[in-house]
């Protein structure tokens, strides 16, 4: 019964989705708070790779995903330099992180390309609860960062409309001027919260390396994951709990072509089927990138534009 | 009247000196990148005061301010809090000292709650929000002032002057005991303003200190207990006006002249029809817009189209300029047809128009003076800069515009210069002698000084022989200009009066929607 293809698969989703979490949720925490950080897809590549070294050299997953988190919130910390302090065009920051960082993931993994981790990731099991038909293998053999990064969604709701804080780096994303007249430090919280969203994202890479992928592949390693993380953040309309949702069905249109290929299911061209996704994702780029259509939408209203006090 | 000024005076210390001083500035300069926005300025304010800063755009009021309330920090000079010597790094400290200011831009998030922007950036405000302690807190102190506002509301649903309530109780919820309030006025309407004033009243009434800043003479006049006039950064005036000071003596102090702001009518008898608009109807997206217009204007004459924004003005102006289509009616300028002909075609007729946004529809703001100006002349493929260059700069000294030069750049003039470029370049004709003359808003945000060139620019334009059509929301201005008031409301002209004998109450009771149909 649990080996229906179909529920194997929904797990397999489920499981897929947490990166997707991890990397949108990093990038919502930097977006609110007025910061756009295209450069999602090279901090998952760096991030990935140092936590395959960190953990393949020490033998331990756990310092791994630490190694892993830090790197990408060091990465992030490149685009804060550049976007915050020095106020750069962050369109333009972010893509130079995007090539930076593939390309420093490709130097770093270059003495590791196909090799296989030594330690791994495993399953949580919950005894009886896994056997549950259905829901069992969906919602109970998941490993712990699953869970977590599910649980981090709820949290970061709470923490984004139930707290003061929340409710500061909401203020900061959509009027900075307003937070600053207040007399709150805008750099300091876009800071805070990009190298907090790089960190995110980091384990959301990690956990991909050590966890699903465990061959370092260069960039196949992550196969865009992080541009469908920045489409995720709009689909979710800057929402932590939409986005566990978005990150479920983004997850299922994934698998799906290996699914029906291996179920023999071919009336569709699989390509069609992989294309899916990306489509999807160009399109909310493109609804991202125009300035306007994107406050219907919800978005961050300071989102991409760097704060300069107003002095003449 | 116990209005004693005195031009040139060095310090605050005056007589009367009853209130204890609560905050005191002593010779304060700021200097901006080529600008020396404070020279030396000296400003006191007494607890439970209305102390107002008068001054034109550009005279250094918003800067002071900025300065009192941490957002700025002065090059030179002191400040004191009851006599203490302070420090202001930032609003932060600025709060502390229980100094706010309500910005002329309000800083008010749009997607928050009327609480949730009022207690942005508290620091007593607990980790977990309690929205409903919030909002019973936000509901206590906006009761104990007399400032109804819902906290649940959310703020960008609504109107001006509700949120300009919000910004004032943002500022007592935070314990201010100074507010500095920067062109309050400028947004509101008239009752707006009358509901501010209580406001203001109430608060100075329970010891709060205002700082009041503006450049509206009569508003001034009213509700200061005294009075600083700023020009050019520097003080020019204390004037103790106890609520009744001398609105012409204020203008000379602000403008360092005498400031003549009389009505001005047609002198010439007026000539042919120039602009004829028959039976326009406009519908946009299932709305009518326009209903039924049909009115003319004429050689040497002014029409003025009185009304709240937002009841068909500006798409009235845009049909004219041949930017939007009637749905059906005609347009004639100067005898020849202009409907769906475009704008190209309307200004060949003889159309100069000046909209209602200067900087994004008017000029283009990264340009030039002088490639502003060849918008509406040069058509050849290759632009000759050179052969305008004369015009331009002889149009700036003509037209009284501060600029470096021709190639100053359109976005870095103040809001009155960039309206007299504009002026400029539709006054003086492109290629075709200017016939029909439409502007909207002409005056809107420019200080007094701007206002009174404008409105004599106009005047001239008029005694020229052009026909105009003035749109404005500024019914003291219709009502001092125009030969002819018309009064659009929900899209149809519902009043008409000649300028001379029109009546405030009618014209504006059929804004309000009030009339007894004399269309």
């Amino acid at each position: 019964m649990n080996d229906n293809i179909w529920v194997l698969m929904t797990g397999d989703s489920v499981a897929l989705a947490t990166t997707l979490i991890l990397a949108a949720l990093g990038a919502l925490f930097t977006e609110r708070s007025g910061v756009l950080n295209l450069g999602v897809e090279g901090v998952l590549l760096t991030s990935a790779i140092s936590s395959f070294i960190a953990a393949d050299s020490s033998g331990s997953v756990w310092i791994g995903l630490i190694v892993g988190s830090l790197a990408g919130a060091l990465l992030a910390g490149i685009h804060a330099v550049l976007a915050v302090v020095l106020r750069a065009n962050q369109i333009v920051s972010g893509l130079a992180l995007v090539i930076f960082g593939t390309g420093l993931a490709n130097y770093l993994g270059k003495p590791y390309e196909g090799k296989t981790i030594s330690v791994k990731l495993t399953d949580l099991t919950f005894g009886p609860l896994t056997d549950i038909p259905l829901l069992g293998p969906i919602l109970f053999e998941q490993d712990i960062i699953t869970y977590l990064a599910v649980l981090a969604a709820v949290v970061s709701s709470l923490y984004l409309f139930r707290t003061r804080p929340g409710l500061e780096v909401r203020a900061t994303g959509d009027d900075p001027a307003t937070v600053d007249a207040q007399g709150l430090m805008v750099s300091t919280i876009r800071i805070r919260y990009t190298l907090f969203g790089g960190l995110v994202m980091g384990l959301g890479g990690s956990w991909l390396m050590l966890a699903e992928s465990a061959a370092w592949h260069q960039a196949a390693t992550t196969n865009g994951v992080g541009w469908i993380a920045l489409a995720l953040v709009v689909f979710a309309s800057w929402r932590p709990i939409r986005l566990v949702i978005g990150a479920v069905s983004f997850g299922f249109t994934l698998q799906l072509p290996y699914t029906l290929q291996a179920e023999n299911i071919t009336f569709i061209p699989q390509a069609f089927l992989q294309m899916v996704p990306y489509v999807a994702t160009l399109i909310s780029l493109i609804a991202l990138s125009r300035p306007g259509s994107t406050n219907a939408l919800g978005a961050p209203k300071s989102l991409g534009i760097p704060f300069v006090r107003d002095e003449r | 009247m116990t209005s004693s000024a005195h031009e040139g005076a060095q310090g605050p210390h005056h007589a009367s000196g009853a209130a204890p001083v609560a905050l005191e500035a002593i010779g304060i300069v700021k200097r901006f990148p080529g600008v020396l926005a404070n020279d030396d300025v000296n400003f006191d304010i007494q607890t439970g005061e209305v102390h107002t800063l008068l001054g034109e755009n550009g005279a250094g009021k918003s800067t002071l301010a900025s300065m009192l309330c941490g957002l700025y920090q002065p090059d030179a000079g002191r400040i004191l809090r009851n006599g203490v010597p302070i420090e202001l790094p930032s609003p932060r400290a600025g709060l502390q000292h229980g100094i706010a200011m309500v910005h002329q831009h309000f800083r008010l998030v749009d997607r928050f709650t009327v609480a949730e922007n009022v207690v942005l950036g508290s620091r007593d405000l607990s980790f977990k929000l309690n929205r409903r302690e919030l909002n019973d807190a936000v509901a206590a102190v906006a009761d104990t002032y007399g400032l109804p506002v819902d906290p649940t509301a959310t703020v960008g649903d609504l109107s001006v002057g509700q949120r300009q309530r919000v910004e004032i109780v943002k500022a007592l919820y935070q314990g201010a005991e100074i507010l500095l309030l920067d062109e309050p006025t400028a947004v509101l309407v008239p009752a707006e303003v009358e509901k501010l004033f209580e406001n203001v009243h109430a608060m100075t009434q329970t010891g709060k200190s205002v700082v009041f800043i503006s450049h509206k003479l009569g508003e001034v006049a009213r509700i200061s207990d005294r009075v600083t006039v700023l020009r050019n950064g520097c003080v020019t005036g204390h004037v103790a006006s106890k609520g009744q000071a001398d609105a012409k003596e204020l203008a000379r102090l602000m403008v360092g002249r005498d400031i003549d702001l009389a009505a001005q009518r047609a002198s010439h008898p007026i000539g042919h029809e120039v602009l004829q608009i028959r039976d326009v109807n406009l519908t946009m997206n299932g709305v009518n817009v326009l209903s039924n217009i049909s009115f003319n204007v004429h050689e040497g004459e002014m029409v003025g189209i009185a009304g709240v924004a937002g009841n068909g003005q500006r798409e009235l102006a845009d049909v004219i300029a041949g930017l939007l289509s009637p749905t059906s009616g005609t347009i004639s300028i100067g005898g020849a047809m202009s409907t769906d002909r475009g704008p190209i075609a309307a200004r060949e007729l003889g159309l100069a128009y000046v909209p209602e946004d200067r900087l994004g529809v008017g000029l283009v703001p990264s340009m030039s003076i002088l490639d502003n100006l060849l918008l509406t002349r040069d058509r050849n493929i290759v632009v000759d800069r050179a052969s305008v260059m004369p015009e331009a700069t002889r149009l700036i000294d003509e037209f009284e515009i501060k600029a470096n030069g021709p190639e100053h750049m359109a976005r870095k003039l103040s809001g009155g210069n960039a309206q007299k470029v504009l002026l400029a370049r539709e006054l003086s004709g492109g290629r075709t002698a200017t016939k029909l003359l439409v502007v909207c808003s002409p005056t809107r945000g420019l200080d007094v000084g701007a206002i009174e060139t404008v409105r004599r620019l106009l005047d001239d334009a008029r005694s020229a022989g052009q026909a105009i059509l003035l749109i404005s929301e500024d019914l003291d201005e219709i009502m001092s200009l125009a030969d002819r008031v018309l009064v659009i409301y929900r899209g149809a002209i519902v009043h008409e009066t000649p300028g001379e004998t029109a009546s405030l109450e009618k014209v504006g009771a059929a804004m309000a929607g009030l009339t007894q149909g004399s269309a």
